[in-house]
């Protein structure tokens, strides 16, 4: 969809991957789909960010570690936080669902998938320690907004499934 | 325009912001862990929202006041939120009946306002839907376990929604501002929303062999600042910082 392409200068694009997640410190917020442009004008760069959840409490700090991150690079970054369009899990990148995965999140499934797991108790979700697809949901609210609390029934370990959000 | 504007805002804002902090203040309080941490995850949810809507109020009133000063330094006359939202958390049954009977309305209304004429309003009602969802689905899942429970946690439920029922009705009476702002396609029309409600509640209440309650007398209010006592306590421990230390910044 032409709507939720990103628009972001390739030169800004290794200085963006250095700035990671607070709440997953794994997942750069390039690999997390948040960094909807970024456009360079002489040595200002403006960039726009759009958050995950509306309460996420991460986007204050991403806000700042982003300037921080132009800052050192020698330019000065304007972060302006847009809502429309609104973000969807579709945006993690591959690299980042290995990270999360790599992680111990299991990384977010497709829509339906999601409905079966969190509104039937299907057993869908895969271990993220062992790779067991024997696990249950233990509460559709988790860690934080992003994710939900889960147990996997053969290893016993709990871990966060991050919820489907289209 | 712009006046009528900035009470619609705060309407839908204001609604958000009480019931979060009814959700937030279960912090540390919750039957169990998982509960407790549902709680304020929809309390965080909605103040995400809240804070949408009064970053967008601010710049509509254009007066020098923040999105802090709306939320925090109004008088309890000022705020237009239902009564339903500002009910005390009696028991848990209380809790997930008020969640449940807000959430409900809360996701018809968002559907309505994502086609609004005003773009930002339909970008925030477009990010919160998802959210709400989810908000929707853990107060139904609970009113249908304790509803179709044991007889204590049947009974508890029913007390709650026959208690709270009185307040439903107000979801649906427009003010002057959401008249205005439905002609100008802003709005939603929200009386056409009751037949919706009502039809959604009742499945879920007879799904949970919960009554759904026959009285037809309602209480109203909320959204011309008229409230119950509840809300003054609210306000007092919501404001408590700001009035303690004026104009304390983090």
């Amino acid at each position: 969809m032409a709507a939720t392409k990103q628009r972001i200068h390739p030169t800004l694009i290794p200085i963006l991957e250095s700035v990671s997640d607070p709440e997953i410190p794994v997942l750069s917020i390039m690999d997390m789909g948040v960094v909807r442009s970024a456009c360079l004008e002489d040595d200002l760069v403006k960039i726009e960010i759009t958050p995950t959840y509306s309460g996420c409490p991460a986007m204050d700090v991403i806000g700042d570690d982003i300037k921080a991150a132009f800052k050192k690079a020698g330019y000065t970054a304007h972060v302006d936080l847009i809502l429309a369009p609104a973000w969807t899990t579709d945006w993690i990148t591959p690299r980042g669902r290995k990270a999360l995965e790599d992680y111990g999140i299991a990384a977010p499934l497709n829509e339906e998938a999601d409905k079966d797991v969190l509104l039937h108790g299907k057993r869908l979700v895969t271990c993220p320690q062992c790779g067991s697809k024997n696990t249950k949901m233990v509460s559709q609210f988790g860690s934080t907004a992003c994710k939900a609390q889960f147990q996997c029934d053969d290893c016993q370990e709990p871990f966060d499934y991050f919820k489907c959000l289209k | 325009m712009k006046d009528n504007l900035y009470s619609y805002i705060l309407g839908i804002a204001d609604n958000s912001l009480i019931l979060g902090q009814r959700m937030g203040a279960l912090t540390g309080h919750g039957p169990s862990l998982e509960i407790d941490i549902a709680c304020t995850n929809i309390s965080l949810d909605l103040f995400g929202q809240v804070r949408s809507y009064y970053q967008y109020a601010a710049k509509i009133a254009a007066d020098g006041r923040t999105e802090d000063d709306i939320a925090m330094l109004r008088q309890e006359r000022e705020y237009l939120n239902v009564l339903l939202v500002e009910q005390p958390d009696t028991d848990f049954a209380y809790t997930m009946a008020r969640q449940f009977l807000f959430d409900v309305y809360h996701f018809l209304f968002l559907t309505e306002l994502q086609k609004s004429t005003d773009l930002t309003l339909a970008a925030i009602a477009k990010k919160s839907i998802k959210e709400v969802s989810y908000h929707k689905r853990f107060s139904s899942d609970w009113i249908k376990r304790m509803g179709d429970g044991t007889p204590e946690s049947h009974q508890r439920m029913q007390t709650a929604i026959n208690d709270l029922w009185t307040y439903t009705d107000e979801l649906f009476h427009q003010t002057e501002a959401d008249k205005a702002m439905v002609v100008e396609g802003v709005g939603v029309d929200v009386s056409k929303l009751k037949e919706a409600y009502y039809n959604q509640i009742s499945e879920t209440l007879e799904t949970a062999t919960l009554q759904v309650p026959e009285s037809k007398y309602f209480q109203k209010g909320g959204k011309q600042g008229i409230h119950t006592e509840h809300m003054g306590y609210i306000l007092a421990e919501l404001q408590y910082m700001q009035r303690a230390y004026p104009n304390m910044e983090w």
